[in-house]
């Protein structure tokens, strides 16, 4: 399979990352090569084969559904860009 | 006396106790050396102060004979690990001057084990790289040259390989999402172990692929390794796939020896086109093996050519899931948009650097809507086909598996991957596999090329069974003797 700009644009959009008409025929390069590389995998037989979901056999930690930290919003907010009140601001998003 | 930044962990450790230097002047040395190479861009954070303040505590420690594991050993922090106070960047624009306001669980037990923090070390972005190369603070230059032309010090740990081989820490952490420790580790003559999935606490860490991602150290001996892997490892609450098992006393696996091992030679590793030279060194390793008492018998992991592919649909899907968190509202960079999505779009345009965006445009494409089955589905089924090759050599007593650590020696910097970034990719195939399975992988030096450089071998566990890797790490160790490390033509 391979990628055509239209396609590059919607990714980038759904991805959240602006790009320029510029970037658009190197990106579509780079990833119809990424792509290319990976049709490999359409050789294997992977009938009746699970998908991988855990690493390691393992069962999932719990623990009692309780509080265990917290209590520092302003600790929380100290690194972000633009902030009011212990919020974290954005432009409009609700008319 | 050797100089003090010549020292193994070991010896330092055991300097330290026998009062022959203090932990003030082992820092002042590191201090002094890294102040020295900043023409390699190891650092891309210096942390002098903090460094002679944690020295002090140790002595005090020291002299009142309550040192512990790491008492007062200098080391050097990959900048993918968060550290309380200390700017944390993960190589990456986007998280502008990010100040973490907790310590990751890694770095704290090194602290809680005594280690002193010399700086943060430069790396790939998000650790998406094998040649340092895509770092938002500009490429590590390696130690080693060839002719007089730079080298890369390979990826992403870049600057923690660089760091260890110019004498600029005692060890360093690191993290292997692919090969991210073992190679840089190879292409530097240095020592780097990937532990078992879930043997480290993920915990503060820089998240790039979250089912792959395992964190290691890289040192200059075996035995070093052994000893920084045990203070960094164990459970932990914060990280639920940290697994909850004791963690062994590494460092006496280290003289345990390999004899009556039976150590598997994969024959699908052989790949075409492969150098004389890597062969050779792989042959190599198999007779120092056999001499040291090992069985050494031919395995077959059939599924190996697919785990590169595979990975890079896993790795760019969980990259690009992990990723979206920057956003330009919580923390790091915001560039101003018109509404909230503009704003979105700008900031990470702006904040990534050209292998992230195409990583996570990847992953996003292989996770959307008509696509998500034939590549992510397929390729979580292929990465069930890697483990259970694995799994059936294990079956039959194999204990280790030996391989090359990479294709070749290191590159020049600006060498590969300007047009096809599946060149550079091409790096991690004999790492990658392990990632895939969850297992453990150390890559140990093994000699020199025609070129003087230096080339590692790979030996890979059974999963939580590190100590057969320290074990049979040692013996190539012994046999291949110390690699010399470059003279300092930085300072």
């Amino acid at each position: 399979m391979s990628v055509d700009q239209k396609t590059v644009r919607r990714i980038a959009h759904l991805a959240r990352i602006a790009v320029t008409d510029e970037e658009v025929p190197h990106l579509q390069g780079e990833l119809n090569a990424i792509l290319s590389f990976v049709e490999q995998l359409n050789e294997v037989n992977v009938d009746g084969v699970e998908p991988m979901t855990s690493v390691t056999p393992m069962s999932m930690k719990k623990r009692q559904d309780g509080i265990t930290d917290g209590g520092y919003a302003d600790k929380i907010v100290r690194n972000a860009p633009a902030t009011e009140d212990n919020f974290f601001l954005v432009p409009k998003v609700v008319e | 006396m050797t100089e003090l930044t010549h020292l193994t962990i070991s010896e330092a450790r055991d300097g330290l106790k026998a009062k022959s230097f203090s932990a003030t002047e082992l820092a002042q040395a590191h201090v002094d050396a890294i102040a020295k190479a900043r023409a390699l861009n190891a650092y891309v954070l210096e942390t002098p102060e903090k460094a002679l303040a944690m020295a002090k505590a140790s002595d005090e420690k020291l002299a009142k004979g309550e040192g512990r594991a790491l008492e007062g050993i200098p080391l050097g922090i990959k900048d993918l690990f968060c550290t309380e106070g200390v700017v944390s960047t993960a190589g990456s624009k986007i998280l502008g001057n990010f100040n973490p306001p907790y310590e990751s669980t890694v770095t704290r037990n090194l602290w809680n084990d005594g280690a002193v923090m010399l700086g943060k070390l430069n790396m790939d972005e998000f650790a998406m790289g094998s040649s340092n190369e895509t770092s938002a603070f500009g490429p590590v230059v390696s130690p080693w040259r060839n002719d007089g032309t730079h080298l890369v010090p390979g990826g992403s740990s870049g600057g923690s390989a660089a760091a260890v081989a110019a004498h600029l820490c005692l060890g360093a952490t690191a993290t292997d999402t692919g090969g991210s420790i073992r190679q840089p580790a190879a292409f530097t003559g240095t020592v780097g172990i990937k532990p078992t999935y879930g043997r480290v606490s993920r915990w503060g860490t820089v998240a790039f692929a979250s089912s792959l991602d395992q964190a290691g150290p890289i040192t200059r001996t075996v035995r070093d390794a052994a000893i920084m892997l045990r203070s960094m490892s164990g459970p932990d609450a914060k990280d639920t796939t940290c697994a909850d098992l004791p963690v062994p006393d590494f460092e006496a696996a280290v003289s345990r020896g390999v004899k009556g091992l039976k150590i598997g030679i994969p024959k699908e590793y052989r790949v075409d086109g492969m150098s004389p030279e890597i062969e050779k060194l792989w042959h190599q390793g198999t007779e120092w093996l056999r001499a040291a008492g090992a069985e050494i018998v031919e395995v077959s992991l059939p599924h190996t050519k697919y785990a590169l592919p595979a990975y890079y649909i896993v790795a760019p899907a969980e990259a690009s899931s992990n990723l979206a968190r920057y956003d330009g509202v919580r923390y790091g960079l915001r560039e101003n948009g018109k509404d909230i999505v503009d704003l979105y779009e700008k900031t990470r345009a702006a904040g990534f650097g050209r292998e992230v965006k195409r990583r996570i445009m990847i992953g996003t494409y292989v996770l959307s809507a008509g696509y998500y089955d034939a590549y992510y589905v397929r390729a979580q089924k292929i990465r069930t086909l890697i483990k259970r090759d694995f799994e059936e050599v294990y079956a039959k007593g194999v204990h280790a598996i030996l391989t090359p650590a990479t294709p070749s020696a290191a590159f020049g910097i600006g060498e590969k991957g300007s047009g096809d970034p599946v060149e550079m990719y091409l790096n991690d195939i004999f790492t990658v596999t392990v990632n895939m399975a969850g297992l453990p992988g150390i890559a140990v030096p093994a000699g020199l090329d025609q070129q003087g450089l230096p080339l590692g071998l790979q030996l890979i566990g059974r999963a939580f069974d590190e100590e057969t890797l320290f074990a049979a790490g040692q013996v190539i160790e012994d046999a291949a003797g110390r690699i010399i490390l470059p003279q300092p033509w930085w300072a």
